[in-house]
């Protein structure tokens, strides 16, 4: 069967926005916040509920649910539904919640163990299915909750405490898996810059289908300074690539620099020189993932390591298929349930 | 197109005189390529119609293909019919149809002494003799001297009848099932009719095979008329059942119209998580025909998967449903344990296969009772339900329903191979007449005090106040952590541990308060009672009858509820001086019985991936009953 492409909605024809306007504290929860002081989680914590105050959905409508990790206890914190379930399978609950519940928003908190490790493969088929939840991976590179044991992104030969000598295995790239599951949203913000992250956790929400944000979040106790070599505030500029969809990739302390295709992947240009014309030009809608894995893939020190919406296409998610099926079928099929009941056929007994 | 075809219409139009018999049993065998499944199933619909009793047993290999006249794959298909109430399959089948010396090989050992056997002379070929491991053809040399045999030459007959439709060889073979059926049919007495309005409705479409198949089964029919063959034309009169309107059902048919039903009389959305396996499968997959009925059916990247959409599904206020079996309940056990920690309503089908491991697929066995009980980490009591027949599938998905709602809890509901596929005729509920089913949730979302605390929980149920996500005003987190009681919060005080641990025990011991007493069918008391449960309930309830028949005083209970039990089991139990538990495993109720009321039961135990015999467990309750 073909499947019927229902139209694309906006966020508010689905989910309904709060009457009054809300603001930050509105999302806030009463409970304690139980984190390292220090923790990245705390600055997610406060530009989630100023993102989340910017769209303005009421957060009864809202769910959080998140799986193991000192990242998932998010939830808790949040003044909306929650539920912090069990190790790696967040996206399977919050898949069959959105898929009953279309007028609610959900979100799933994880990490970089939680998502990558013992829930992989629903990671995977969440965003392949594009069920409309919006994923935020909390990358500390370490297993937090636990006390410091490596994760499925600590780089190769890390010392941590089950790798007294180093890890023997290679990292996984978040957005990579992302993009090569089909992910039809995938961003990357980090823990100290709240303007940024607070734009890039609305962008998500607003999508529609899956959206997946790697949040790079530094755990001051077992990995400090993990991702300070290009997030510090004074190396951001050189450093970092901000992608606006539309825009030239440009980078450094003047925008000097830029990124354009090279026979191996991509290379840095001066945007000066002589080269400059052939600076690419941030596409985020591009079906391909080409030139989107090709992003995922810089990395520090080589490359400027990208910030914000990488990839973001629309087409219609899980929900909208298996909805406008029920809606197709219950139009084309007679649906009475003293006639299924009798099946096929039935005889009588006198 | 023109019809040919003798006319026959299975009224006994014949000289051959018929005898008349209570019951027969017959087996279909052959290749899992010959149709047997098709053959055994057309014979169930005419012998419904005709008015019979019946119960069948599909039998088939795990290999979808295994090689052509091999032992391993073997397919069969047997029934039973009687002009009684009858309760299982049969055990030893009265006729047998061997389509290849495989079928014979693997079954014949089953046969009656003196029964009747129907073979296909074509098949026996040197080369699938050899494969079947007959050093010499059976048929000539002697060992089957004690039965009656029809040798019919099935493949070529069919072929001769379908010969000018213009068929490949292949397809003209393929009518052999149909032109033993009927035979079949002629040897006991069955109208074609039912069979021929089939062949329209599912080859209408392919007159050409349609006209092939109604050839092929006249010829059978006309062979059985014209072959003298001496004590062999059979009628079993038809049954006193209940008045009524009746279809045939099947185990996995009756929980797929148990679940649609359910969320009838709910008004909830059902959405059912699954990932196939068998013997589950065809839950999922007739689930997904349904979407007219607003089934959300979710094919889950693994059974962790289908478990998590599932309790999703639950926590924002649909029937949340997940089905499998025993491989699929170990894989699902956390993420269960979340849904008695959350305090869930949640739905669970474990429809039981052979194991350990992967074990026998597609074989039956009782084995998940104590992984259902209790294969989760930490002290994890949840409701436990065991069908006791095909039709009572139904019934059974509609009380784990009331229940989970009523009590805010995950429930296992048990059925296995054997009920799965076995088919029975089976009176059609009337909706109206069914009990409505409480949804309590959607009183709360209207009376929620201000002051909402997820955790109070209802004085008689000790339900908690579940609320799924969308109300204002009421925001709340859950979670797998130990809850404080009351409030929800995350606790980890030793008191409340204590308190929450007797708390969820409790809850589930009240669901005693809610249910049926166990039925006891004989004695109050007395020397020996015989105690069952789930699929086995036929042959249990057989063998009683049969012991009763030779002189023994002998009582049955048959539970459908396994945790908790009915509230009176214990003095029921400790009624009688010996307790025999018949299972098709190595004693797991026996277990639990032993544990709960300390009474010294006796097993009756079978392993083999087959149901219970009731022959053999007739012996064994004489055997108890007499020391
Ligand atoms: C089934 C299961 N296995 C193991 C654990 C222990 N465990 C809890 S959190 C965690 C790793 C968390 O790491 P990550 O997802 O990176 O989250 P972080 O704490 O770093 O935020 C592990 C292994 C568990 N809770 N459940
Ligand atoms: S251990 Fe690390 S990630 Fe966990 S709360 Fe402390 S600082 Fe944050
Ligand atoms: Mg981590």
């Amino acid at each position: 069967m073909v499947l019927q492409t229902p139209p694309l909605e906006p966020v508010e024809s689905i989910i309904p926005l709060a009457e009054e306007d809300l603001n930050r504290k509105d999302y806030a929860s009463d409970v304690d916040t139980r984190w390292c002081p220090g923790c990245g989680d705390y600055s997610i914590l406060a530009q989630m509920q100023r993102g989340l105050s910017n769209l303005n959905v009421a957060p009864e409508k809202m769910v959080f649910v998140s799986g193991i990790g000192c990242s998932s206890r998010f939830p808790y914190y949040m003044n909306t539904y929650g539920m912090h379930s069990i190790h790696g399978r967040a996206p399977t609950i919050a898949s069959g919640l959105k898929l009953s519940r279309p007028d609610l928003m959900v979100f799933v908190i994880t990490g970089d163990g939680d998502a990558l490790s013992i829930g992989g493969n629903h990671l995977l088929h969440v965003l392949r299915r594009n069920v409309d939840v919006k994923i935020f991976l909390f990358n500390n590179r370490i297993y937090g909750l636990t006390k410091g044991q490596y994760s499925p992104t600590s780089e190769l030969g890390k010392v941590t405490k089950s790798s007294p000598v180093g890890t023997t295995e290679r990292p996984l790239n978040p957005l990579s898996v992302a993009l090569a599951s089909e992910a039809t949203f995938v961003a990357r913000s980090f823990d100290t810059d709240p303007q940024h992250l607070t734009a890039t956790i609305e962008r998500a929400a607003r999508h529609h289908g899956a959206a997946f944000v790697e949040i790079l979040q530094n755990c001051n106790i077992f990995n400090d300074r993990a991702f300070a070599d290009y997030t510090d505030r004074n190396v951001r500029d050189e450093r970092l690539l901000y992608l606006e969809h539309g825009q030239p990739m440009l980078f450094g302390e003047n925008k000097n620099k830029g990124l354009a295709v090279s026979a191996t992947g991509l290379r840095v240009v001066d945007a000066d020189g002589p080269d400059a014309g052939l600076i690419l030009t941030h596409d985020a809608t591009r079906p391909a993932p080409d030139v989107h894995q090709l992003l995922a893939r810089c990395a520090y020190p080589e490359m400027p390591v990208p910030m914000g919406v990488i990839r973001q296409v629309t087409t219609p998610t899980y929900g909208d298929y298996l909805d406008s099926q029920i809606e197709v079928q219950k139009f084309k099929n007679r649906h009475d349930v003293t006639q299924l009941l009798r099946g096929r056929s039935t005889w009588q007994v006198e | 197109m023109t019809t040919t075809s003798t006319q026959a219409n299975g009224s006994g139009n014949t000289s051959a005189p018929i005898q008349e018999r209570d019951r027969v049993t017959v087996r279909f065998a052959g290749d899992s390529g010959d149709g047997m499944q098709l053959a055994g199933n057309r014979f169930a619909d005419a012998t419904a119609v005709f008015g019979n009793d019946f119960s069948t047993l599909p039998d088939f290999p795990a290999e979808i293909r295994a090689p052509a006249g091999s032992l391993a794959g073997v397919s069969s298909f047997q029934i039973s019919f009687s002009k009684h109430q009858i309760f299982t399959p049969g055990d030893e089948p009265d006729t047998l149809v061997a389509m290849n010396p495989a079928a014979l090989k693997s079954h014949l050992s089953a046969l009656t002494k003196g029964g009747l056997l129907v073979v296909n002379e074509d098949a026996f070929t040197s080369g699938n003799l050899k494969k079947a491991n007959y050093p010499s053809n059976p048929l000539s040399d002697g060992s089957l001297d004690g039965y009656r045999i029809i040798k019919a030459p099935i493949t070529t007959a069919a072929v001769a009848a379908v010969d000018d439709l213009g068929l490949s060889n292949q397809n003209a073979e393929r009518t052999k099932n149909f032109f033993a059926l009927g035979l079949v049919y002629w040897l006991y007495d069955r109208d074609l009719q039912p069979t021929l309005d089939w062949i329209e409705d599912r080859f209408g479409r392919l007159p050409n095979i349609a006209e092939a198949n109604r050839r092929a089964l006249y010829a059978g029919h006309a062979y059985g008329e014209t072959t003298e063959i001496a004590d062999a034309h059979v009628r079993v009169p038809p049954a006193v059942l209940k008045p009524g309107e009746y279809r045939t059902i099947t185990g996995n048919q009756a929980l797929v119209l148990g679940l649609i039903t359910a969320a009838h009389l709910t008004d909830l959305e059902l959405f059912y998580g699954s990932y196939p396996i068998t013997p589950a499968s065809d839950v999922l997959v007739e689930l997904a025909a349904l979407r007219e009925y607003g089934v959300r059916t979710f094919q889950a990247e693994d059974e962790i998967s289908a478990v998590g959409t599932a309790i999703g599904a639950s926590y924002g206020g649909a029937l949340g449903v997940t089905g499998t079996s025993g491989p699929g309940i170990a894989l699902k056990s956390e993420a269960i344990n979340l849904a008695v920690m959350t305090e869930l309503p949640l739905i669970v089908l474990d429809v039981q296969r052979s194991g350990p491991s992967t074990g026998m697929p597609t074989k039956t066995e009782q084995t998940d009772l104590l992984q259902v009980m209790f294969g989760r980490n930490g002290e994890s009591p949840l409701c436990v339900l065991a069908a006791k027949s095909p039709g009572d599938c139904f019934y059974m998905v509609l009380e784990a329903v009331r229940l989970a709602y009523q009590f805010v809890t995950p429930v296992v509901l048990l059925s296995d191979t054997y009920l799965a596929n076995t088919a029975e005729p089976w009176p059609v509920p009337d909706l109206n007449q069914l009990d409505p089913i409480d949804v309590p949730y959607r009183r709360l979302e209207q009376t929620a005090p201000e002051d909402f605390q997820p955790y109070v929980r209802d004085p008689d149920t000790l339900a908690r106040m579940f609320v799924p996500p969308g109300h204002a005003g009421l925001q709340h987190r859950i979670g797998g952590l130990e809850k404080s009681d009351i409030s929800g919060d995350v606790a980890y005080s030793p008191e409340n541990h204590q308190r929450m641990t007797n708390l969820r025990a409790e809850k589930i011991q009240r669901i005693a308060n809610f249910i049926p007493e166990v039925e006891i069918d004989g004695p109050e008391s007395g020397d020996l009672l015989v105690l069952s449960w789930g699929s086995t309930y036929g042959a249990v309830f057989t063998a009683v009858n049969d012991a009763r028949e030779a002189g023994h005083e002998v009582a049955h209970a048959h539970l459908q509820y396994l945790n908790p039990f009915p509230r009176n089991l214990g003095d029921v139990v400790s009624r009688y001086k010996k307790v025999l538990i018949p299972e098709a495993n190595t004693g797991q109720l026996r277990m639990l019985i032993r544990a709960n009321f300390l009474v010294d039961a006796k097993g009756y135990n079978e392993v083999t991936g087959q149901p219970l015999s009731a022959r053999q467990l007739t012996d064994a309750i004489i055997q108890l009953s007499n020391d």
